[in-house]
């Protein structure tokens, strides 16, 4: 007798099969790519034309909806990653592995956007490109983490091997996760403080905040297409050898 | 805002806000691009090792 119901059991195991996954994938794209290019469309529009200038920064602050949801996302995918990690770890789950080093590429982009997008955002209203504060640091960090887990992915032979490294290095660089979002309240820094996570009430005007939460959505949604994308490439290199993969191949 | 050339100078940081814009664009497109040039190029290949081991 198991705890858990019937159907659920099923569904893991169905989703946790390769060729499964595989096919799965292609027929979520096109709709999360429709979804991705309409929340994409109006948060593009309310961030750049509709929200009204800021009173102190200008229009330079308009680098806002895409250097805050990057860094959300710099964070949120490190964090799938590590649970990714540890199902693969407890689990053994062969799509656990694929998520996970499917998603480092993208992580890593995010991050390099945050960090770039912060630098063109600190130069006009700091005077500076870059500072050595915790915010900053830690961000920088994270960059690395990400270029570990790839590095470390392509230097080991053996994918079984390769993918317990890097859910290892995965779960013990999530520590930095929390230091890089408290890292505004725990030093003196000079990057601003929350202003949306706030628990109380955001200090950001509603008109600013839709579309920062448009674009939020439309980068999650961005992260589940694009890391599919890889995880295809990823699932076909390990099967190639397979007999669903072969029948693939005749279909074309 | 009254006119595009308005909007694209951006208050006078148009330099920083279109660069930031663009360079993320650019990275992005990169990411999705990538694995489908790859996961055509791998087909290919696996299709002709396919065939050459039929022979």
């Amino acid at each position: 007798m198991s705890i858990i119901p019937a159907f659920i059991v099923r569904f893991y195991h169905k989703t946790a099969s390769p060729p499964y996954f595989y096919s799965l994938s292609n027929k979520l794209t096109p709709w999360l790519s429709a979804i991705f290019l309409v929340l994409l469309g109006y948060g593009l529009y309310a961030g750049l034309y509709l929200a009204p200038t800021d009173y102190q920064q200008g229009d330079s602050y308009r680098i806002i909806y895409i250097h805050v949801p990057a860094a959300w996302m710099s964070l949120f995918i490190y964090v799938v990653m590590a649970v990714a990690g540890a199902i693969s770890l407890i689990w053994r789950m062969k799509i656990a592995d694929v998520v996970l080093i499917s998603s480092a590429p993208i992580g890593a982009s995010f991050t390099f956007i945050a960090l770039v997008t912060g630098s063109l955002w600190g130069k006009p209203m700091w005077g500076t490109w870059w500072v050595w504060d915790a915010r900053l640091t830690s961000e920088l960090i994270l960059l690395f983490l990400y270029l570990g887990v790839i590095s470390l992915y392509g230097a080991i032979e053996d994918r079984r091997t390769a993918s317990k490294a890097v859910a290892i290095l995965a779960l013990v660089g999530v520590v930095n996760i929390p230091i890089i979002h408290y890292s505004v309240q725990w030093w003196n820094t000079l990057h601003q403080g929350p202003t949306v996570t706030k628990m109380d009430k955001p200090s950001i005007h509603m008109d600013m905040l839709i579309p920062l939460l448009v674009m939020a959505a439309a980068f999650k949604f961005y992260y589940a297409i694009a890391m599919l994308q890889v995880a295809k490439v990823e699932i076909l290199i390990r099967e190639q050898n397979t007999q669903w993969v072969k029948k693939l191949l005749e279909k074309k | 805002m009254n006119s595009f050339a308005e909007f694209l100078a951006m208050g006078g940081y148009g330099f920083y806000v279109w660069t930031a814009y663009g360079i993320s664009f650019v990275v992005l497109l990169l990411n999705v691009l990538i694995p489908m040039i790859q996961k055509k190029q791998f087909l290919r290949e696996l299709a002709l090792k396919q065939k050459r081991a039929k022979k």
